[in-house]
């Protein structure tokens, strides 16, 4: 026989105090949890979806981040012409030969900021993910114009179109801003690959992205790629290479959020353990009454344990609460291998809302079953006791 | 203290309560320590740059290296008395996972520049000796079980191939900040092999009066400004310093979290001292009966909650210096990782100020309770 | 002069439907070294004279003057520290403080003196003695017989020597043999003593060994 839940909340309303301290300790620690695990979340995604499942990056053998590689212009050509490569409608291949350097500019705060100035074919567009130009319009070839990310715009003065900004000894004019769904390409400055060349580190491309004619191939395309003597090139699916750049910091942040939230919440349980052990003891004359009515102590464990689990719910909601304003709020950090600022927003995903909850209940589950146990195993006889006293 | 006992008693009739509260509160100081040495560490690294010593680069951007026939010039400009160069190599060694940096340096005028790196001369030079010598740090000696003459291998990822280097030398730094994980090697060595012309990654400059330092890296940054790489100059702190904001706002990130922990355990504390304090109601009232004053009773609730807290305190912090001090881990991701002597107060401090905050509410019931309607309850 | 001097003292509650009147123009003089016993129904007001006479509770109208002071004029701290030297308290339910020994308990007011160390020991013992619990002094309430607890109470309220002892109650929780024991007790604390004594009790037999019976009805105080 189940002792009914409105047996709990009552006993939950009859001690406000108590109830809502408690379940406010657990909300803060559930606030931290998911708060840094958004962090993590929203630094991993903004790597993770720089890349396309589509595309093969390629890079010179043994570099490990684009900034390290170099490919020169006949291997660029040689890839271009090979089959797997993707054709547009007019038969050009979709493939963007990039120079990629990173430069130090003012941040509008003060400081600097490494900022990444990528050079790309006209036909980047189409290879790379969800790149869409939001205001003003795309560089003309030829020409030293860029166009700016746009959460590299808000940091970073000199960037609204019309102005010039100035890196490499000479002045650029901003002709647009573009969006890339929250990429780490939105921290990026971009201009034609053959302008920034010589400005640059010389006839050499860095990286190559290519479209693939049929992407669920790309392990072949992989294995004729890097076989090829003449090239010297290490690929990679494009997606998996960003995703591997953020891997190291976004396993440091994953980490840190579990420590943080797991110490913490050794505290805020005991906290639940003091809270519960004190509803139990205030009530010994109660649960005498209910075992001498024959409910199996069984069913007064899990009625106490249900309470607390109705306590550290409330305190998972609350949480919840708390950290949902940070969703969407824009930061930064640094990319290791290229030493450039990434900015990316928290991330807080509706599963990430459920975890925190579930976070809220094993924390509730572990501080009532102590307590719940001692209710469950007192003597009918001494808890009844109790009421005469 | 007279009313100690009282105060003790109080403390043991509940063991189990007191003991998870001075857990929990131990618990939340120990993070308090772990996450304020980060930050500790992190000034600490910004502080290893010498404010007597500056870096010349490129203002492009760190990654562009500078014309080696910069030294020359750099040495005719007023006020510079010394200059040395390095690069940045960016091997591996075996895995991406065992990170650490290495340098390739100028031998002849690097080590004498950096007075931090403490090698044994005839170390220095069997290494000066060797073109593919290696002089690494004792951290890294013994976290791969390195052994002086072995010969270590490794990956170029700017400078693409396979790189043997024979380690010759050993030091130790004079500071724990500046870090024991660092493999300097020979600029030669480096392009000699590498098949690209020489470029300097960037120069280090000493200037011949210290305190003139910000005047000597304007000269140095005006003398280049129309030359085809125009410089950036600053002191080595400054360098440091800005290598540190790279990782974004860790400070604020670990204030929101400290406060959000304080926060939690102070409810948590607070609880159990009004929990504790409901429970003796009736005994606070015959104190009072038997003359026991406001006062008195607020102060005996508060030293409680303080007591609490500060054996929590001492608990977690303690926990936290064993723990974290002379962590090997912690110690190679940030250098200098230490949970310092003012850390520990600061954290006492906290600890105090839980237990006052905490013992506050309860301690106002006690001195505001009326003796009747107590004991009226009570019968 | 009397020892304590009731002048007019009334006392009203405040319920939500009326005010209700507990003690009502009460007038009452208490020479030094009587012992007086107060009988009446329950509400009748007993409870909240012996509050007031130990500075516990203020009137709404009306003087006490006690030993030369008056009290209803007194302060919260002054008031405390008056309670500390002037009166003893024994309560219906002893009221001993469970983590504490008997001995511990009955040192509880001389810690608010300058007393020493050694004369606190001195005089708990000797309290103690007065009860006849100097064999029991390292025992805690829990290990007592209701009786005991009580004695221990009472050597509470005498320790600090006060002139005057107010007891609400003191066998109503008691066995006849234990009540019996305990209303000797307080009448030799009077007798030999000679501690002026106020007790509150619904026990004829026990109001009856007192000099002096007052009966409180509705407020108003029959001498």
């Amino acid at each position: 026989m189940k002792i009914p839940i409105l047996y709990n909340l009552r006993s939950l309303r009859a001690r406000p105090t108590a109830t809502l301290t408690t379940a406010l300790g657990m909300a803060l620690v559930v606030a931290v949890f998911i708060g840094m695990m958004a962090l993590s979340i929203g630094f991993q995604a903004a790597l993770v979806k720089t890349g396309s499942t589509e595309n093969i990056l390629v890079l010179r053998r043994g570099a490990d981040s684009e900034l390290s590689s170099g490919i020169n212009r006949d291997v660029a050509n040689a890839i271009a012409a090979l089959p797997f490569v993707a054709r547009d409608s007019d038969g050009e291949p979709l493939i963007s030969p990039e120079t990629f350097v990173v430069v130090g500019l003012e941040r509008r705060n003060g400081g600097m900021a490494n900022v990444v100035i990528r050079g790309v074919s006209p036909k980047a567009f189409d290879v790379r993910n969800g790149v869409r130009i939001t205001k003003g319009r795309a560089f003309r070839p030829g020409s030293g114009e860029i166009i700016v990310g746009k959460t590299l715009v808000k940091r970073v003065p000199h960037t609204e179109i019309g102005e010039s900004l100035r890196f490499a000894g000479r002045d650029w004019e901003v002709v647009g801003h573009f969006e890339a769904g929250g990429s780490s390409f939105e921290s990026e400055v971009w201009g034609e690959n053959e302008l920034f060349m010589p400005v640059f580190r010389g006839e050499v491309f860095q990286t190559i992205a290519l479209r693939m004619e049929d992407p669920s191939a790309f392990e072949g395309v992989v294995e004729t790629l890097e076989a090829d003597p003449r090239l010297a090139v290490d690929a990679q699916l494009e997606r998996e290479f960003y995703a591997n750049q953020g891997t190291l910091l976004g396993g440091i942040l994953r980490f840190l959020a579990v420590f943080i939230a797991g110490v913490m919440a050794i505290g805020a349980v005991f906290g639940a353990v003091n809270t519960m052990y004190s509803a139990v003891d205030s009530r010994a004359p109660e649960i005498g009454v209910l075992l001498a009515l024959g409910f199996k102590p069984r069913s007064v464990l899990a009625s106490f344990v249900v309470e607390s689990m109705l306590i550290a719910l409330l305190g998972g909601l609350i949480g919840c609460l708390i950290a949902l304003p940070i969703n969407g709020l824009v930061t930064s950090t640094t990319n290791w291998n290229s030493f450039s600022e990434v900015a990316f927003a928290f991330r807080v995903t509706p599963t990430l809302l459920v975890a925190g909850i579930v976070f809220a209940l094993v924390m509730g589950v572990i501080g009532g079953f102590l307590p719940a146990r001692r209710a469950a195993k007192r003597p009918v006889v001494e808890a009844l006791r109790e009421v005469g006293s | 203290m007279r009313h100690a006992r009282l105060v003790w008693k109080n403390l043991t009739r509940n063991k189990r309560r007191s003991i998870l509260t001075v857990l929990s509160v131990g618990v939340a100081l120990f993070l308090f320590a772990a996450l304020q040495s980060v930050l500790t560490a992190l000034d600490a690294t910004s502080e290893v740059g010498s404010e007597s010593r500056l870096i010349t680069r490129n203002a492009t951007g760190i990654v562009f290296p500078l014309p080696e026939a910069y030294t020359q010039r750099l040495r005719s400009i007023n006020g510079v008395e010394a200059v040395s160069w390095a690069n940045w190599f960016g091997g591996t060694y075996i895995d991406s996972r065992n990170y650490f940096a290495q340098f390739a340096v100028d031998e002849g005028t690097f080590f004498s520049m950096y007075p931090e790196v403490q090698i044994d001369p005839a170390q220095l030079e069997a290494f000066n000796g060797e073109k593919s010598g290696a002089i690494v740090g004792q951290g890294l000696m013994e976290r791969f079980g390195w052994s002086l003459g072995q010969t270590i291998v490794l990956q170029g990822t700017i400078f693409p191939g396979d790189w043997e280097f024979v380690i010759r030398g050993v030091y130790e730094p004079d500071n724990p900040s500046f870090g024991d994980e660092n493999m300097y090697f020979h600029y030669d060595y480096l392009f000699e092999n590498s098949g690209e012309a020489a470029t300097p990654g960037w120069f280090i400059v000493r200037p011949s009066d210290p305190n003139l330092a910000t005047e000597v890296a304007a000269r140095i940054d005006g003398s280049f400004e129309n030359s085809s790489d125009p410089t950036k100059t600053e002191t080595e702190k400054a360098f440091q310093a800005g290598f540190v904001t790279m990782w974004g706002n860790v400070g604020f990130l670990v204030r929101v979290i400290g406060t959000a922990v304080f926060f939690a355990i102070l409810l948590v504390a607070a609880n159990t001292m009004m929990m504790s304090s409901r429970e003796r109601v009736n005994e606070v009232a015959v104190l009072k009966t038997l003359g026991y004053r406001d006062g008195l009773l607020s102060r005996l609730v508060v030293a409680e909650s303080l007591a609490i807290s500060v054996v929590g305190g001492v608990v977690g912090l303690t926990a936290a210096a064993v723990t974290l001090g002379n962590n090997e881990m912690l110690g190679s991701i940030l250098p200098g990782y230490a949970v310092l002597p003012s850390t520990m107060l600061q954290g006492l401090a906290i600890a105090i100020v839980l237990g006052l905050i905490s013992g506050l509410v309860p301690a106002r019931q006690a001195a505001r309770l009326s003796v009747v309607d107590a004991l009226r309850r009570v019968a | 002069m009397a020892l304590v001097e009731l002048r007019s003292l009334t006392k009203r509650y405040q319920t939500e439907a009326e005010i209700i009147s507990v003690l009502e123009d009460v007038d009452l003089n208490i020479e030094a070294g009587e012992y007086l016993s107060l009988m009446g129904p329950s509400g009748s007001g007993k409870s909240t004279l012996l509050n007031l006479m130990a500075g516990l509770d203020q009137p709404d109208s009306g003087t006490i003057t006690i030993d030369g002071s008056e009290i209803t004029s007194l302060n919260g701290n002054q008031l405390a520290d008056w309670r500390a030297n002037h009166v003893g308290f024994v309560f219906q339910f002893y009221n001993l403080l469970p983590v504490l020994t008997a001995f511990q308990n009955v040192e509880l007011p001389l810690l608010l003196t300058n007393l020493s160390k050694d004369e606190r020991r001195e005089r708990v013992e000797v309290a103690l003695n007065v009860v006849s619990l100097s064999d029991r002094m390292e025992h805690y309430p829990r290990q007592l017989s209701g009786g005991q607890e009580q004695r221990v109470g009472i050597a509470r309220a005498i320790v600090s020597d006060p002139v005057m002892i107010l007891a609400d109650e003191p066998t109503g929780d008691l066995d006849a043999a234990s009540a019996e024991e305990i209303l000797t007790l307080i009448e030799r604390l009077n007798s030999e003593f000679n501690k002026t004594v106020l007790m509150v009790t619904h026990d004829q037999h026990a109001a009856e060994r007192a000099h002096r019976m007052m009966y409180l009805e509705k407020g108003v105080l029959h001498q």
